[in-house]
């Protein structure tokens, strides 16, 4: 394999890995904080142990997620020199402003999981409650940093030279705010219904498992409201991308001729050569809908573009559609919850729900991942949008197969682990039944 | 108030120095209790093991983003200095990561996993191997990018492996794994009531402070070969050494005193007037021989920014930080340890 390919993949699967342990660093202290608030508020201790398992589950997944981060932070360096050596001065601002947002993360989780007996009860919840703020904060300015690589601002391009350097501005880059409100709601909504999922499952076995039932009821509030807000940050997005980064959205879609009216295409495969997409599903005008509002508008398409600047269409294409499709299926869930929630005030707990819930819990991650999939391999070839290719940036170190290699095995053994780990966890999850709980 | 761009450029140079220092005094201590979990002997193995345990538990993960900051710092403010750095030192920086992930991983595994069996033995070894290679690591970077041979083009022996794998580099990668298990152990005596452990501990502080001192000779001795320029800046009789040599024999003597917490203090002072020692003798280079902090710098906009940032996230982290130790080092004296805490939930 080419060294450019091997380092792409080597920050790609850094990145697929990190993000899923990120994502539960951001939603799980939120909501554990809720389980111990309700425990303050209630009394009922049932809230006291669910927090506390949570928080077991948030300092293992936190602490991953904290060393995995470093080396993106490294390998931003190791694999793109000459993207940092341009972009550094330009983004560097947000990052070290994420810097103090993972200090006072992993303070306020260090007196939250070990200060349980050291420190009052409020100044405890307070603990829990500026780990998830500072978790969200976090993932808000390293996703400016990311917009600020697909809608570029606060600089002037001269002779390949940045001048004119705006950081403020570059910070609050168009794509960077709508993406990140986006990734947070697809934190809470993937970490939420994977939680919703692992106690719907043991729920099935023991339906009278009140600190199941209470597990559920706060992870499918949090999940399902998200899921359902989810779309219309989407719709956000998608126009922005139709205006800003027109390849984007036309790959995103298997979108070849510029046309009005366009239709959305779901599905099929692309015969790049050809320049057409065969086998897929076509609703007539809803591209034009979804990107401008307006089923005659018109929609670029990729023949517009030079051949040389698109990206991969099957990757991005498929990867939209496996978003899309796993988020519908989470909003779905949601509204059926939502809806039985509005009539009976009682949480839905029939055995094809669970069941459902089930099945929809993995979804948000898979959501995560192929999302993140278009928004990388859709900016391809660049690694800023029209300003530096990928290839330009990338280290000149050869052999990079040998640190991708054991990047890859490490991190595959560390999902195993954390994986091995989590299910011990679950194995010792306790038995309450109604009543039992002390008040 | 208007400052220049050298100004700024000091600034930040200090400020990456100050986190640098508190890297090493906070987040070196972490890997030096997982070395001395590695060499936990004597009857009172397990005891040692326990107290390491508890003393960085709370604290490793919050003293760990020093290192992202000092990152953060360079690629923001002296970009120039990271992108050679991210190639001439691509090999020992990965061997850094690869130390960082498993130490931190297997620490957490250890501490969260519900049954204390064999598979839960094996993470406390793995954490007790990579905290010992990554200082070394950390070290060697250090010397490396004082000798003074880092380009970034060239063959691959000469840009990839000759700036780091040389005696001088190795030599202070050892030098730090060294002041890394000193300051642990002197920690240590106070991180425990248990006048035995306490005397283990000390009896580890002392031998560290003997090899460390040694070490000290050894890599002083090295540079004069292997990083000229920077032994041509080193002025042997500066105060900043008399103070590293006033420190260590306080802390010596603390110790024999069995003045812990105070001895603790001078640890960290000899830790840090090492540091600073060789921060001026490496001013105004950041990589010798070619980026120094002036000619690697960002350009004024982002240093005033970076540097408001700064200040902003300081109001903001000290005061956390004191609650932190506070509750932790200070006002924990006698309470029970997470291992039994996991052990009470269970039953």
């Amino acid at each position: 394999m080419h060294d450019l390919l091997i380092a792409r993949c080597q920050m790609g699967m850094s990145l697929a890995f990190h993000i899923i342990f990120a994502a539960i660093g951001i939603a799980l202290p939120l909501m554990m904080s809720i389980a111990e608030w309700l425990w303050l508020k209630t009394g009922d201790n049932v809230y006291e142990e669910l927090a506390k398992r949570w928080s077991k589950g948030a300092a293992i997944l936190f602490a991953v997620g904290a060393v995995s981060g470093t080396v993106l932070s490294f390998e931003l360096g190791l694999l793109w020199p000459g993207f940092m050596d341009f972009a550094g001065e330009i983004i560097g601002m947000p990052f070290a402003l994420e810097g103090f947002a993972f200090f006072t993360e992993a303070i306020f989780l260090g007196i939250y999981l070990y200060g349980w007996k050291l420190v009052p009860k409020p100044v405890h919840l307070f603990a829990g409650l500026v780990v998830a703020a500072s978790g969200a904060a976090s993932a808000l300015f390293v996703i400016f940093a990311n917009g600020w690589m697909n809608t570029p601002t606060g600089f002037d391009l001269i002779d390949g030279k940045a001048i004119n350097i705006d950081p403020i501005k570059a910070m609050f880059n168009p794509a960077g705010l709508p993406e990140a409100v986006h990734m947070l709601l697809a934190a809470y909504a993937a970490t939420a219904f994977v939680v919703a999922g692992i106690h719907a499952t043991l729920l099935l076995k023991a339906k009278d498992n009140i600190f199941h039932r209470r597990a559920l009821a706060i992870a499918l509030a949090l999940g399902g409201a998200t899921a359902i807000l989810q779309p219309l940050s989407g719709d956000l997005l998608a126009q922005l991308t139709a205006q800003l980064q027109p390849v984007k959205l036309a790959a995103m879609e298997a979108h070849f001729d510029t046309t009005k009216g366009a239709s959305l295409n779901i599905g099929g495969i692309t015969d790049v050569k050809a320049g057409k997409l065969n086998y897929a599903i076509e609703i007539p005008m809803m591209l034009s809908v979804l990107a401008h509002h307006d089923p005659n508008a018109e929609v670029k398409g990729l023949n517009d573009f030079e051949r040389s600047d698109w990206p991969n269409i099957n990757i991005v294409h498929l990867s939209f559609d496996l978003m899309v499709g796993c988020g519908v299926a989470m909003m779905l869930v949601s509204l059926w919850a939502a809806g039985y929630y509005v009539k009976t005030r009682k949480l839905l707990d029939s055995d094809i729900f669970l069941k459902s819930i089930a099945v929809v819990s993995p979804m948000g991650f898979i959501a995560i991942e192929a999302g993140w999939m278009v928004t990388e391999c859709g900016r391809q070839p660049w690694i800023i949008q029209n300003v530096m290719r990928v290839s330009h940036s990338v280290t000149p170190m050869p052999g990079l197969g040998v640190s991708a290699t054991l990047f890859t095995l490490l991190y595959l053994a560390l999902a195993l682990i954390v994986i091995f780990i989590v299910f011990r966890q679950i194995g010792h999850s306790p038995i309450i039944h109604e009543g039992e709980q002390k008040q | 108030m208007s400052l220049s761009h050298a100004d700024c450029v000091l600034l930040l140079g200090g400020v990456g120095v100050a986190s640098l220092t508190l890297y090493a005094v906070m987040g070196g201590a972490d890997y030096g209790g997982g070395f001395w979990d590695l060499l936990a002997t004597g009857p009172r193995k397990d005891e040692q093991r326990k107290t390491i345990e508890k003393a960085i538990g709370p604290i490793w993960e919050a003293n760990h983003v020093w290192l992202i900051l000092i990152v953060v710092l360079l690629f923001s403010c002296f970009p120039r200095a990271f992108y050679t750095a991210s190639i001439a030192l691509h090999i020992p920086l990965t061997l850094l990561l690869f130390g960082i992930v498993l130490r931190g991983s297997a620490f957490t595994f250890r501490t969260y996993d519900s049954e204390k069996d064999e598979v839960q033995k094996r993470w406390g070894r793995i954490f007790a191997i990579s905290s010992t290679i990554t200082p070394v690591m950390l070290g060697t970077i250090v010397g490396a990018i004082s000798g003074g041979h880092i380009i970034t083009k060239g063959d691959f022996f000469s840009v990839y492996l000759s700036p780091w794998l040389r005696p001088f580099p190795i030599a202070v990668g050892f030098f730090a794994l060294m002041l890394f298990a000193y300051l642990a152990a002197v920690y240590l005596t106070a991180d425990t009531k248990e006048p035995l452990l306490q005397n283990d501990f000390r009896l580890r502080a002392y031998i560290t402070q003997a090899i460390t001192a040694a070490l000290a000779l050894t890599v002083y001795l090295l540079a004069r070969d292997g990083a000229p320029d920077l032994w041509h800046d080193m002025h042997i009789m500066s105060p900043i050494y008399v103070g590293t040599f006033i420190a260590a024999v306080a802390t010596v003597v603390f110790l024999a005193t069995r003045r812990f917490a105070i001895a603790r203090f001078c640890a960290a002072a000899q830790v840090a007037f090492i540091l600073w020692g060789w921060a001026l003798a490496q001013y105004p280079y950041i990589i010798r021989p070619s980026q120094t902090i002036f000619n690697s710098a960002s350009h004024i906009a982002t240093l005033e920014l970076v540097l408001m940032a700064l200040a902003a996230g300081g109001l903001l982290l000290f005061p956390s930080f004191f609650f932190l130790y506070h509750v932790f080092k200070i006002k924990r004296t006698t309470s029970s340890m997470p291992g039994d805490k996991l052990k009470e939930q269970q039953s």
